[in-house]
């Protein structure tokens, strides 16, 4: 089973960007599972249930970061894939952290952003963007065709990807990333995720809500040193 | 690579049936417009273009460069794709001043001397509207027609593009004889979605759409050139009134008077 993983700011078309896609990939004969993973509400699973008839499901990370999250449950939700006998797994994650990025080795991953958000964009998503395969740009028509050169300019030189141009909203340039995914080879064992997470384990995200550096343990910093390592 | 034509073969109207016109050659220099009722099929024609059409979209049309199909490449390298589509929502989001936006994308484009070239697209824009561009203000800051002035200039200029796809610009506040002119002194397809009068007859030729659908080619006839340059006339005409009206000016019976014998002055 091939496992597409998409990623990518909130609003940037990711939803509709995998939806006109299964419905091509549906279209050429292919077998489908989606899960949406989101932090404290989706229903995006409904839409392709209803109006693709495709399996799906969501899981909401709550209070856990949801890219972490994803690394506690994608192993599962691959098996829950494979065992409704899909061909190829759509995952939508929730795409809200700039400094980390849910792919896993093996699977396809796509980074979704759109061409009105800001020519610099590219260059502040960090490992969203580096980590990728491939670099979907959604909502191309609606900025100058100078705007839109520049922006593919800056998302190759900030990670020299391939870059597919949609209007997703009128199924523009789907086909390509259709096309990209077909090639994409079977996920296998053992699952690991490409890149490092950010510190993770820390007091903050434990619940700790102090402000100060002083008040918390792990890797610390103060407003003008560097990383430092504190221990209990 | 050079580009010699487009090719645009057939597919079908929304009702399924195979379109009258089977097959639209435009070669370079072509200047031509679609023109039918809203919903006619004159967008979606111009996006099958912009979009390679591989009988993958709704009208089922191929599209052929040099009369073959073409390379995904073109789609890879942004200074290579040889067509630029100028839609009525296309707008510019970059608040960087107007010359260095224009340099960023002149280098993106690999032009050999950047400066000059952002120098000829603003001096192009400038031609087109009548408010003068301020390269050191910010693109955001541009009125609605200096802003599709400038798109269609640097499509023209720094992109470069063989073909060019206006859709609409009758609503931008530019001078359409005036732009007609400019754009021809460039060799290039330009393609207009239009329901202006004007534009379409002062074209080489023309596609009536109908029901998503290509139904005829016509070609302006001489007759309709010379139909063009009247109706130019009183285009301008109204241009002016609207000028004096826009200015805080009055105008009085005269002026129509004037407006209507100038025209059917043009007729002797």
């Amino acid at each position: 089973m091939r496992v597409v993983m998409c990623a990518g700011p909130p609003t940037s078309g990711k939803t509709m960007v995998l939806l006109q896609a299964a419905a091509r990939l549906r279209r050429r004969g292919h077998s489908l599972a989606y899960l949406k993973m989101d932090v404290q509400y989706a229903e995006e699973d409904v839409l392709f249930r209803e109006r693709l008839g495709i399996p799906a499901r969501k899981v909401l990370s709550g209070e856990l970061c949801p890219d972490h999250c994803g690394v506690l449950i994608m192993a599962e939700a691959i098996a829950w894939a494979e065992a409704e006998g899909a061909g190829t797994f759509l995952v939508e994650t929730a795409g809200l952290c700039l400094r980390c990025a849910p792919y896993i080795e093996g699977t396809l991953g796509v980074a979704v952003i759109e061409a009105t958000s800001g020519m610099s964009l590219p260059r502040k998503i960090g490992a969203m963007l580096a980590l990728a395969d491939i670099a979907v740009v959604t909502k191309i028509d609606l900025v100058s065709q100078a705007e839109k050169e520049v922006f593919k300019a800056n998302i190759v030189e900030a990670a020299p990807l391939p870059v597919i141009e949609t209007d997703a909203l009128r199924g523009i340039g789907i086909d390509r990333l259709v096309n990209r995914i077909e090639k994409a080879a079977p996920v296998g064992a053992p699952l690991r995720l490409k890149g490092l997470p950010p510190v993770a384990t820390c007091t903050i995200c434990a619940g700790k809500r102090e402000i100060g550096w002083e008040h918390h343990f792990g890797v610390l910093r103060t407003l003008d040193s560097d990383l430092f390592y504190r221990g209990q | 690579m050079r580009i010699d034509g487009i090719s645009i073969i057939g597919g079908h109207g929304r009702d399924g049936a195979t379109e009258p016109v089977g097959r639209l050659d435009l070669n370079m220099g072509d200047v031509v417009s679609l023109v039918g009722p809203t919903g006619s099929g004159k967008t979606a024609l111009v996006n099958d273009i912009a979009l390679f059409a591989d009988a993958n979209t709704p009208s089922g049309r191929r599209l052929l460069i040099n009369g073959a199909a073409p390379d995904e490449s073109f789609l890879d390298d942004p200074s290579l794709n040889p067509i630029a589509l100028i839609t009525q929502h296309t707008t510019f989001l970059s608040d960087l001043p107007v010359e260095r936006f224009l340099l960023t994308h002149a280098r993106v484009r690999r032009s050999p001397r950047p400066e000059a070239a952002v120098a000829a697209t603003v001096d192009f824009a400038n031609q087109l509207t009548g408010e003068p561009i301020l390269t050191d203000g910010a693109m955001t800051e541009l009125s609605g027609g200096q802003t599709r002035a400038l798109l269609i200039a640097d499509a023209v200029v720094i992109g470069n593009a063989p073909v060019v796809l206006l859709d609409e610009i009758e609503n931008a506040g530019i001078d359409r004889a005036r732009a007609l002119d400019l754009l021809r002194g460039y060799e290039k397809i330009f393609v207009f979605v239009t329901h202006d009068p004007g534009i379409a007859l002062l074209s080489d030729f023309r596609v009536a759409m109908q029901g998503g659908a290509m139904r005829a080619i016509l070609r302006t006839t001489a007759e309709e050139r010379l139909v063009a340059r009247r109706l130019m006339a009183i285009d301008a005409m109204l241009l002016g009134l609207r000028d004096r009206i826009r200015g805080g000016g009055r105008v009085g019976a005269a002026d129509i008077d004037l407006t209507e014998a100038a025209v059917s002055g043009g007729r002797a």
